[in-house]
């Protein structure tokens, strides 16, 4: 016999079935039903934010750091078009989310009624599906279906547009085994005898490559298990994509850092240099290619992804399989090891030798300074006191989150939150709240720049209200420091419009949220201020000033090659055209 | 390009990819696109299109299974080769799309667009136009003393040449509807 109940006690009841324990929201008129039905119950946790684009980030924080699928409920009309930036952020780094908008009822719909704007068609191209849904008796087969969606094949953000009058009309509940999911079924298991030709690869390549990225995270940490399984028994050398940082330790052998942009000097040579590229769940994006025509120029590609639009969409491939990461290392795995787990040996040696050359160069040099903190000095020092914890750490955009890439060691899958692919200043403060929400007894960091932890400071109020001890480390430069850096290398050193004036004190702020604040400013002094950080048991807000002029290296001018990049602010003359300014 | 004036030996008869992916060669394939029939799926499939700069040059749908509320949308587009696999494989991974069929690779098909011109005229000009009708095979489903209205299927490249005659004609008003296609054999 099937349930009666209302629309809005059906998403609970979907909720409660697919196994959501947090809800990040707002209300507001067009989803009370849904908030009633909240009250009423105890099972699921609601986190009221102070502005819907947290909302949305702290569910990508949570999800990202899970593993779990990240739930959002927000009002109609701006409570939705606040969402649309946290959505595309989701869309392009493969997030799982279910966000649920509430919409003018039915019968309003069209008439420009308060607060109705046309949610499914402003965030149709940034979800990967959405739903507008208009009869209570298919909203509860339509909140399965958007899980089944949100979590298959590429993760995504979806949506489900909620009118009020579904929300309180009644009708019969579907329980989550009768929705029907069978038409979308992403393929999941790679091709044998695609794989196959890859093994082949890998046992004749001289100088082969691992470069991986966010699909492995999102393939679980069975995926990490297997590759770093593969690394060892074939003894390739192995870079990643910001996106796929600790999907292979830090302090792994075989690890050559993170590539791309600002990647390390032996990470982009390899890439350029390589004549196998084992691509594993990585896409090709522009910040890793630099110039496409230069892009590794001698080597055969391999591509593993589970979206068969990203195979041949900006790299022509020699080799694609489609599936999930994790089946597809398992079924290499497999063939390599019968196959007699043979490799050039001789190849792979000298291939060893000129990374090694490579790595010499100690690409992340910087000239430190007793009287000024050093950006990276900070962060290398965050990373000497914090090693070992049980850590996870969220950026904002721009320098710091390079930094940080490029100084943090992450030895384990998850426990990197950050906005790769919109670059979405904003992110960090709230999705470190979505992480420690999901592990409440973890250390959560937010390394963040001044100007980005502006755009969504208010989510401090969330922080403090549910007691979510969150660490935000702003490196204080009073600059848009990545502007900056690109206005001196390509507008003339005319630093249009890229100084924060008027910043708050930090210190001050902390203390009107009600939490610690922390401010920093000599190098002998920032031992001693991370420790007070880490052992005060609640918010903190780190003041970190330092170094205003401080240029991000290594750095792939736009436009440019993988083997011209830049190493320090010598090599910074005329270097990037006309060709390369237009680039971003 | 016109749809129907395709590069032979594209691909078209062969279970490997023939074509060199790096030429630059702009092609016109017509896909057919078979999808769930609710709100705003349309726009889905042409937001795709839109959104990352791609063409369509002709497009056509209506619902095809009354039963199981599927509509069958044809498309005609041009890219390179590169951009056209990358349509396919978008449009594939969409979730309210049960198939998608490149009827330019998949083999031979037949094409069809139906169109409706106004002729307005008098004297030697009327006459003239009602006889190149009939070469055509377009019929008249409306007349007035001055005017015709022609009704005609057939290939979009037919269409445009019965147009270009018609033009010095007295030709005032067209309406195309966009190819229909479907693959041959069973």
């Amino acid at each position: 016999m099937a349930r009666q109940m209302t629309g809005a006690e059906m998403v609970v009841q979907a909720l409660k079935d697919q196994g959501v324990e947090v809800v990040f929201g707002y209300p507001g008129g067009a989803v009370l039903p849904i908030y009633d039905a909240i009250f009423q119950q105890n099972d699921i946790r609601h986190i009221l934010v102070r502005h819907e684009q947290g909302a949305i980030h702290m569910a990508e924080g949570y999800a990202r750091s899970t593993g779990k699928v990240g739930v959002a409920l927000v009002t109609s009309g701006p409570g939705a078009t606040n969402a649309v930036t946290g959505l595309t952020d989701a869309l392009l780094d493969s997030i799982p989310l279910v966000v649920l908008s509430g919409q003018v009822p039915t019968f309003m719909i069209g008439t420009d009624g308060f607060q109705e704007a046309d949610t499914v068609g402003i965030t149709r191209p940034c979800t990967k599906h959405n739903w507008l849904v208009k009869d209570t008796a298919k909203l509860s087969e339509v909140m399965h279906q958007a899980f089944h969606v949100a979590k298959s094949g590429r993760p995504g953000p979806v949506l489900v547009d909620i009118p009020k009058d579904v929300q309180f009309a009644t009708a019969d509940y579907t329980e989550m085994p009768a929705a029907r999911t069978a038409h979308y079924q992403p393929r999941t298991t790679g091709d044998t005898a695609q794989i196959a030709r890859m093994v082949e690869m890998m046992e004749t390549a001289e100088r082969p490559l691992f470069y991986t990225g966010g699909g492995v995270i999102n393939s679980g940490p069975r995926a990490s298990q297997l590759l770093r399984e593969f690394v060892a028994e074939t003894g390739f050398p192995i870079t990643s994509t910001l996106m796929g940082l600790g999907s292979y330790p830090a302090s792994g052998q075989n690890w050559l850092g993170m590539l791309g942009m600002h990647g390390l000097y032996e990470a982009n040579l390899s890439m350029h240099g390589c004549d196998l590229m084992l691509n594993i769940g990585a896409r090709f994006d522009d910040r890793i290619t630099g110039r496409i025509p230069d892009f590794s120029p001698k080597s055969k590609k391999v591509h593993v992804d589970i979206d068969p639009s990203s195979i041949n969409k900006v790299i022509r491939t020699d080799v694609g399989i489609i599936g999930d990461v994790a089946e597809v290392l398992a079924e290499a795995l497999r063939q390599w090891r019968a196959r007699g787990s043979k490799v050039n040996k001789e190849g792979l040696a000298k291939w060893w030798a000129q990374i090694n050359e490579w790595r010499a160069v100690k690409c992340l040099t910087y000239k430190n300074s007793t009287t000024v903190i050093k950006p990276q000095y900070a962060l290398e020092r965050l990373e000497a006191l914090t090693k070992g914890m049980d850590r996870y750490i969220t950026t904002e955009v721009g320098q710091h989150q390079m930094w940080a890439a490029q100084f943090l060691g992450f030895e384990d899958p998850n426990r990197w939150m950050t906005s790769g692919g919109l670059g979405t200043m904003g992110y960090g403060l709230p999705a470190s709240i979505g992480v420690q929400i999901a592990h409440p007894k973890s250390l959560v960091i937010n390394v963040a720049g001044e100007a980005s932890w502006l755009m969504n400071m208010q989510e401090m109020g969330t922080a403090m209200q549910f007691r979510t001890p969150v660490k935000q480390f702003i490196l204080n430069n009073e600059r848009l420091g990545m502007v900056r850096q690109w206005q001196e290398l390509l507008h003339g050193e005319r630093y249009s419009q890229s100084w924060s004036e008027s910043l708050p004190d930090f210190v001050k702020l902390a203390e009107a949220f009600g939490c610690k604040g922390i401010q920093c400013t000599d190098p002998k002094d920032l031992d001693d201020a991370i420790m007070q950080m880490l052992r005060y048991d609640g918010p903190v807000i780190f003041d970190c000033r330092v170094e205003k002029h401080e240029n991000c290296f290594p750095m792939i001018p736009s436009g440019k090659p993988h083997n011209e990049m830049l190493l320090g602010d010598a090599d910074t003359q005329g270097v990037i055209g006309a060709k390369g300014a237009v680039l971003v | 390009m016109s749809a129907l004036n395709i590069k032979k030996g594209s691909t078209s008869h062969s279970a490997y990819e023939l074509r060199d992916p790096n030429t630059p060669v702009i092609e016109s394939h017509t896909l057919a696109v078979v999808v769930d029939n609710e709100s705003g799926v349309l726009a889905r499939v042409i937001g795709l299109f839109s959104g990352r700069g791609y063409n369509i040059e002709s497009l056509t749908v209506a619902e095809t299974d009354h039963a199981s509320h599927r509509s069958r949308i044809t498309i005609v587009t041009t890219g390179t080769p590169q951009v056209i696999e990358h349509i396919k494989s978008l449009l594939e991974r969409m979730v309210p799309v049960h198939e998608v069929h490149d009827l330019t690779v998949e083999g031979p098909s037949v094409q069809r667009e139906l169109a409706l011109l106004k002729v307005a005229g008098h004297g030697e000009a009327r006459i003239e136009a009602l006889r190149l009708a009939e070469i055509f095979r377009a019929n008249v489903v409306d007349s007035t003393l001055e005017s015709f209205v022609f009704e005609m299927t057939g290939t979009p490249v037919k269409i445009d040449a019965f147009a270009d005659l018609m033009r010095p004609l007295g030709l005032i008003e067209i309406a195309r509807t966009g190819v229909a296609a479907l693959s041959r054999g069973a």
